[in-house]
């Protein structure tokens, strides 16, 4: 569906049925570099269980309008304004990896409108290593295989996403690909990293959470490793819960990542 | 907060594995239920479901899975994830033939009134399809000179839905220019669809040239051993069909699947979530586990059967090309072919082991040849791990005309062989004596 945020279009995957705003409502929220389709399975199960959804693509990613916003407190602004277009009040914020901290950043700017945070393969700080920030400037495609090689953990991810027969290393690296040659004059690949690499405000953020929050962790992610995820554990006061896989867990292993989901949702 | 390095770890030497480890690992993992190292065959056609729920979100593809293995089947699904791994695709679909794999990308694409600009240098059975068959659907193709490059872009229509080449056109090799056909075809919003079976990706991989689609026959190299048929049909997810505006199958919603809109539920994998969930469902033309299993069997050996295939056939060539009664060898690696410098530029591994050569003398001097060879093969494939041998104007070509067969570059003395994996001297020894008898026999 199409919204208008902030005098800008931007659109959001409601889960293959209508969106209602009356609904309970699960707001996704991707990482760098990609876009709505990296939720769909769980995005399509959440909207057919009483749920609505709004996978957003956020601003000069997929199907939203550009320019990309230059920070993870713009974008948790621009998340709860896309809430308020979308006449929904209150949402669980599903984040993955960069969207986790915008999801963080939303919960506690606005502790009243967030009802549940999952955040999947998460880490604080997210800094992001030089050698990859300067090939990010210089060959972003280079950035490209060097992310997609650390996200992953394996070369057989089980039963495959979105369906039978898809080479997530592949669809992985095409969909960021056509992320960066969509996105025209901005180096997406740099903007989305330098972006997570400066956000200094999570320690505070978290401070300010108030609702129940679970960690989704892969137990074999390299980007945000498990020793991350239990310092924000203590500091969240969070539920974790490990899945199979590395960090791009909701392509690796669906099937677990919908189990924690539905365990944070309490369905 | 002192956290620990996250990205940090992201240094430069990380990157996908490299051919030979996909060819053997890609898309499969030790079996969580037996431990089995190998491809387990999955001969089941269909799977249990966990509970009522369960089935329903397969279903309304809420949850990933298999359900009947004429959709999906775990080790078809296997040979899928390889191939497309070597290809550097985002997915694949195994189907029941290279020609069903032609079949399902053009019906996922087009329908009745589409037009289809197609090489002129084609496999029989694809211009057979293409000339007469789809013809009797409403789907018209114009056929090009593959180095007519004005020649496509001319062809092109408002109705068009697809460009089609092979990578080394049939039978004369002539090496299909992907980068400028791709860039005629994307300047139209139209995808490339390239047929890579005499190449592999071992050879080239058309996606890092431009090509969006790619069908192999597995029959051939892929498999390897002359065993099995089979199609393999790979997506590289980087064709944008909402941008295109020319496939509303892929941008808009199809009642026959939940209403989906396919482009929307996978930003790169729309075309073959549609081609599976609408061409493999209706049209049927699945492949047997078995059958993908003795694929997979191939593949694993690719890269060393295709460096034997190449050293084996510049061998043969040479001696060919040397032959008093040769009268010419169609091979891209050779001077006077008219598709050297692209084979230089694309095809710098080489140029695959099928090609045709001209023999001096009658049609009945041809025959007398391909009678006496004794360790090549007189049949109709290739890309077996044996040697092969046909006379196309008389089998795989025969339906076509005079004119159609000049137009494919087919003379009545071409003779095309298929260079195996047996010892180069014995294969060069063979073609001696044959050509000796053909001598006498005029």
């Amino acid at each position: 569906m199409k919204l208008l945020v902030n005098g800008r279009e931007a659109y959001a995957y409601a889960g293959g049925k209508p969106f209602d705003p009356t609904l309970p409502c699960v707001v996704f929220i991707h990482g760098a570099m990609h876009d709505h389709s990296g939720w769909t399975l769980l995005a399509r199960w959440c909207a057919h269980h009483g749920f609505g959804v709004l996978a957003v693509n956020q601003p000069g990613h997929g199907r939203s309008a550009g320019p990309p916003l230059p920070s993870v407190e713009a974008l948790a602004d621009w998340t709860l304004a896309l809430m308020s277009a979308a006449g929904v009040q209150q949402a669980t914020l599903v984040g993955h990896s960069m969207g986790t901290l915008i999801a963080l950043e939303a919960a506690a700017r606005a502790p009243e409108r967030v009802a549940r945070l999952v955040l999947l393969g998460t880490a604080y700080p997210m800094k992001v290593s030089d050698a990859l920030l300067s090939t990010a400037r210089e060959a972003p495609l280079r950035a490209i295989d060097m992310v997609n090689a650390l996200s992953i953990s394996t070369s057989a991810s089980k039963p495959s996403y979105p369906g039978p027969g898809m080479w997530v290393h592949g669809s992985n690296r095409a969909l960021m690909r056509n992320q960066q040659s969509l996105s025209g004059e901005w180096n997406l690949f740099e903007h989305d990293f330098r972006v997570c690499d400066a956000y200094a405000g999570g320690a505070a953020a978290m401070a300010k959470v108030t609702c129940p929050t679970t960690l989704i962790t892969g137990k074999r992610d390299q980007m945000t490793p498990p020793k991350a995820t239990t310092e924000l554990a203590a500091a969240l006061k969070a539920r974790v819960i490990w899945v199979p896989a590395g960090h791009l867990m909701p392509a690796e292993a669906p099937d677990a990542v919908l189990a924690g989901l539905r365990g944070a949702l309490g369905v | 907060m002192a956290g620990p390095a996250t990205f940090e770890h992201a240094m430069s030497g990380y990157s996908d594995p490299g051919f030979d480890t996909l060819a053997l690992h890609a898309g499969a993992a030790p079996d969580p239920a037996t431990g089995a190292r190998a491809v387990p065959i999955h001969l089941s056609t269909s799977f249990v479901f966990e509970n009522s729920e369960h089935a329903a979100s397969l279903f309304n593809m809420e949850r990933s899975g298999h359900v009947y293995s004429r959709i999906s089947n775990p080790t078809n699904a296997v040979l899928e994830e390889r191939v497309a791994a070597l290809e550097g695709g985002s997915g694949a679909i195994a189907v029941a033939s290279g020609q069903a794999a032609l079949h399902l990308a053009v019906a996922t694409l087009a329908g009745a009134g589409s037009h289809i600009v197609a090489s002129s240098a084609l496999y029989g059975g694809s211009h057979n399809l293409l000339h007469y068959t789809l013809k009797r659907f409403g789907i018209d193709t114009t056929f090009v000179k593959p180095s007519d490059i004005d020649g496509w872009r001319a062809a092109i229509r408002t109705n068009t839905r697809l460009l089609f080449g092979e990578t080394l056109g049939n039978p004369g090799l002539d090496v299909l220019d992907i980068p400028a056909v791709s860039a005629i075809a994307h300047d139209a919003g139209l995808p490339l669809l390239v047929d890579g079976t005499f190449t592999t990706p071992w050879l080239m991989k058309p996606f890092d040239h431009g090509a969006d689609l790619i069908f192999h026959s597995a029959t051939k190299f892929l498999s390897g051993h002359g065993t099995v048929i089979g199609g393999v049909l790979v997506d590289s997810g980087r064709f944008d069909w909402d941008w295109s505006g020319r496939f509303p199958e892929l941008s808009e919603p199809y009642a026959g699947f939940h209403g989906m809109v396919f482009s929307e539920e996978s930003s790169v994998g729309g075309f073959l979530l549609r081609a599976r969930r609408e061409g493999l469902r209706d049209f049927g033309a699945c492949m047997s586990p078995h059958t993908a299993w003795l694929i997979l069997q191939g593949i694993e050996t690719l890269p060393l059967r295709m460096a034997r295939h190449v050293d084996n056939t510049r061998k043969v060539v040479a001696f060919l090309a040397a032959h008093p009664m040769v009268d010419s060898v169609g091979y891209p690696e050779l001077d006077g072919h008219p598709s050297q410098a692209l084979a230089r530029k694309l095809l710098p591994r080489g140029c695959g082991s099928v090609f045709s050569f001209n023999l001096k003398g009658t049609r009945k001097q041809g025959q007398a040849l391909i009678e006496s060879l004794k360790i090549f093969s007189h049949l109709a494939n290739v890309g077996d791990c044996r040697s092969l041998v046909i006379h196309p104007a008389s089998t795989t070509h025969f339906r076509m005309d005079d004119a159609a067969l000049a137009q494919a570059g087919i003379t009545a003395g071409t003779i095309r062989l298929s260079i195996g994996l047996e010892d180069a001297d014995d294969l060069i020894d063979d073609l001696k004596r044959a050509l000796k008898t053909a001598e006498r026999a005029q």
